[in-house]
């Protein structure tokens, strides 16, 4: 029996095979990275205790959206698109005013040293016929709030960015500013 | 020259297309492991808002999603034109979510349960009370990390 060569297997169509997996899978599956904004809830207050701890009023900024979207900041009439700044000063309290929160010194591992944390409260109110835009408008807002503060301090302790220091630099920086917004239990807040 | 002008004009070998294959699995593996299957079907229609201050939400298998809006033309008959609640591939109500969250919890295992977070995927058009009834439904059933879906857009 002489050896005979086996003929090479044609694989011209794997190709065309393949390509149909590749199209299967294309159309059924959706590249959808989720974009959103992040939140924690508190958790629910222990039955025997039916008012939250009260806060000092200087260490309280209160944002109310009523049923037509609109909003009051500590009582005034205000616009959505001066709340980024109404935070900002709020939290950030540059010129340790009276009126601003207080602030407290705490060691801050990441820094070597303490931090002036504000002890500062964005307390979130809504009506139950707040719409949904409008809510997240409103938490957009603060967020942008935070993550410019948080952007400023990251340069002026680390030299860069927020979005460009590790994740023990970023817990340091998330302990210095944290999200301090709080949403009271759900009420109507007025209907006009 | 007439190295050249003295040979006759070659023709074309044929490709080699043996590798092509190759190519087209590593880029179906590729798609593969970067996407998600579709879970299920929307019976609601949602638009979701935009944000400016939007970020990735991580961890897709520890992600449970609450989707709220209308429901779309074709069920409107069966569910009303009221926002309703889709959990997973089921309409339900507002008092079905805390048994949702514990059966969520129950499909990950006990070191993850920590880390699941409910995505809530609303329209931009829903109220606020529906919305703050979920949440504090949530608060209850022990789910604390919640994520608003929202759109990524430029400042208006």
């Amino acid at each position: 029996m002489g050896k005979r060569k086996t003929p090479g297997l044609n694989t011209s169509s794997m190709a065309d095979i393949s390509f149909l997996l590749l199209t299967f899978f294309l159309l059924t599956s959706s590249i959808n990275t989720d974009q959103g904004i992040a939140r924690r809830l508190p958790p629910p207050l222990p039955p025997n205790q039916d008012k939250p701890p009260e806060v000092r009023e200087r260490n309280i900024f209160i944002v109310k959206i009523n049923s037509k979207d609109r909003l009051l900041f500590n009582g005034e009439i205000g616009d959505v698109r001066d709340l980024k700044d109404r935070a900002k000063e709020f939290l950030g309290n540059p010129q340790d005013k009276d009126n601003l929160p207080e602030k407290e010194d705490v060691y801050i591992e990441g820094f070597g040293g303490t931090y002036p944390v504000s002890k500062g409260i964005i307390s979130l109110q809504n009506d139950r016929g707040t719409s949904y835009d409008m809510y997240i408008q409103v938490q957009n807002e603060l967020t942008a709030a935070i993550n410019e503060m948080r952007n400023d301090l990251s340069k002026d302790k680390f030299g860069k960015g927020y979005a460009d220091i590790n994740n023990q630099q970023r817990d340091a920086i998330d302990k210095a500013i944290p999200i301090a917004i709080s949403e009271a239990e759900p009420k109507n807040v007025g209907g006009n | 020259m007439a190295r050249f002008t003295g040979k006759k004009a070659k023709e074309t070998p044929a490709l080699n297309m043996g590798s092509m294959s190759d190519i087209i699995f590593m880029l179906l593996f590729f798609f593969m492991v970067i996407t998600t299957m579709r879970e299920s079907s929307l019976y609601v229609k949602i638009q979701v808002p935009q944000g400016t201050e939007t970020s990735k939400l991580e961890k897709k298998s520890l992600v449970s999603y609450i989707n709220i809006g209308v429901p779309m033309d074709q069920y409107q008959s069966k569910y009303g034109k009221e926002p309703r609640i889709q959990l997973n591939d089921m309409i339900a109500d507002v008092s079905d979510i805390s048994q949702w969250v514990e059966l969520e919890r129950a499909d990950r295992s006990p070191a993850d349960r920590q880390y699941i977070t409910t995505a809530i995927k609303a329209d931009m058009a829903v109220k606020m009370g529906l919305v703050s009834d979920i949440k504090q439904e949530l608060r209850q059933a022990g789910a604390f990390r919640i994520f608003y879906n929202a759109r990524k857009g430029e400042r208006k």
